[in-house]
């Protein structure tokens, strides 16, 4: 029964949350906090930092945290079925379609327009993870920047990334790890 | 679109889409750039342009970002099976970590080694971010179509700047990216029109 209404909280916030990102997250609060007492407000919380600390987008992240909370690993895995399966049906729908349809002009005409928002929906979210990494989360906007701020130690890394990616193609997993291993030696011993 | 795939096949979708989601900080569109890269670049499996449609297309749809695209990118190499290995591996990597973490959250949270190493990594996130970023801007420079570039200007000035919401700016593009085909349309109309009658 229980893990009936975990798959269905959760089949809800797959259905609901559009835009990605932390645009579920209003949505997931209001299933899990307010509707079902899953997780106190600070819990909540807790969790929307560890999404920010951790892979993985916040919705799977809550669904596995309160799933395991509610009724352990079956409960994580329910849950997380449960918010992917929306996507799963909407999203094999519209490839079928685009498949079959993407030669039409109607089509063809949408996704001319939209091939080029989404490079800028990416650039977008790619500046404020830049600002969030330079500022330490400190700033969101443009409007609120000081460059006495400024972590320099990440522009350093992150212009050391950008360098190694745009000059010897490595793997951008070898950046990350490499960013990593350099921040904890320079947060843990040098500055922190 | 279903294809007959080796076995070894499945593995190397469903191991590509594990690990990039185990590297995936930040959800969201991080993961669409190491897709690219991943798919296009690497494998080269998709091109480009059909890249962008399928991200459009996941954007278009609600759900997580990252399990969108790539249930399309699965769906795309090799049908429903594919689609279910990558919605696997890309599901497989945040259930573990949270499952693991939910233990000792409290702990996790407060250590300082941690939140150093995952200080670091945001900025390499950024650089993978920026990087992919001006390849694709590029591409869509190099296309040489005014519509294009004004079309990726104006939204991100509209989304970064103004905060516009993501839904309306897809709706409005998609729009104005069929009002252009129609007036092309229409012009080459003409155009034989005119061939004709001369």
């Amino acid at each position: 029964m229980i893990l009936l209404k975990l798959f269905w909280s959760f089949f809800l916030v797959g259905l609901f949350s559009f835009g990605g990102g932390y645009a579920a997250m209003p949505f997931i609060q209001e299933q899990v906090v307010e509707l079902n007492g899953w997780l106190t407000m600070n819990e909540f919380i807790d969790i929307v930092t560890i999404s920010q600390m951790t892979p993985g987008p916040i919705g799977i992240n809550a669904a596995t945290f309160v799933g395991m909370k509610v009724s352990g690993v079956l409960g994580a895995v329910i849950a997380t079925v449960g918010c992917v399966t929306p996507s799963c049906i909407i999203v094999l729908g519209l490839a079928y379609l685009y498949y079959r349809f993407r030669e039409i002009w109607v089509i063809r005409g949408a996704l001319n327009g939209l091939r080029p928002a989404v490079v800028a929906l990416i650039a977008s979210a790619g500046l404020s993870i830049l600002l969030t990494a330079l500022f330490n989360g400190q700033v969101e906007s443009w409007l609120g920047i000081s460059l006495s701020q400024m972590d320099i130690a990440a522009a350093v890394l992150f212009a050391v990334g950008v360098f190694v990616l745009r000059k010897f193609k490595v793997n951008p997993i070898y950046v990350m790890m490499g960013t990593g291993v350099a921040g904890f030696i320079i947060y843990r011993f040098v500055i922190g | 679109m279903e294809k007959k795939k080796g076995f070894r096949f499945y593995i190397q979708l469903f191991w590509s889409t594990f690990t990039l989601s185990a590297f995936t900080f930040g959800g969201g569109y991080v993961i669409v750039p190491l897709m690219r890269k991943r798919f296009v670049e690497h494998y080269k499996w998709i091109e480009e342009k059909e890249m962008l449609d399928l991200v459009a297309i996941a954007q278009s749809a609600p759900g997580v970002m990252a399990v969108n695209t790539s249930i399309l990118v699965g769906y795309r190499m090799a049908g429903f099976p594919g689609a279910f290995f990558t919605i696997f591996g890309t599901v497989l990597p945040p259930l573990i970590i949270i499952a693991v973490i939910s233990f000792f959250y409290a702990a996790f949270r407060e250590s300082p080694a941690v939140s150093a190493v995952l200080r670091g990594m945001s900025a390499g996130v950024a650089a993978v971010v920026a990087d992919a970023i001006i390849k694709m801007g590029k591409n869509i420079v190099d296309e040489k179509s005014v519509f294009s570039t004004l079309v990726m200007v104006i939204s991100f000035l509209a989304v970064f700047l103004f905060d516009v919401d993501v839904k309306i700016i897809i709706l409005i593009c998609a729009l104005a990216g069929i009002a252009s085909m129609l007036l092309r349309r229409m012009k080459h109309k003409n155009n034989d029109a005119g061939g004709k009658s001369a």
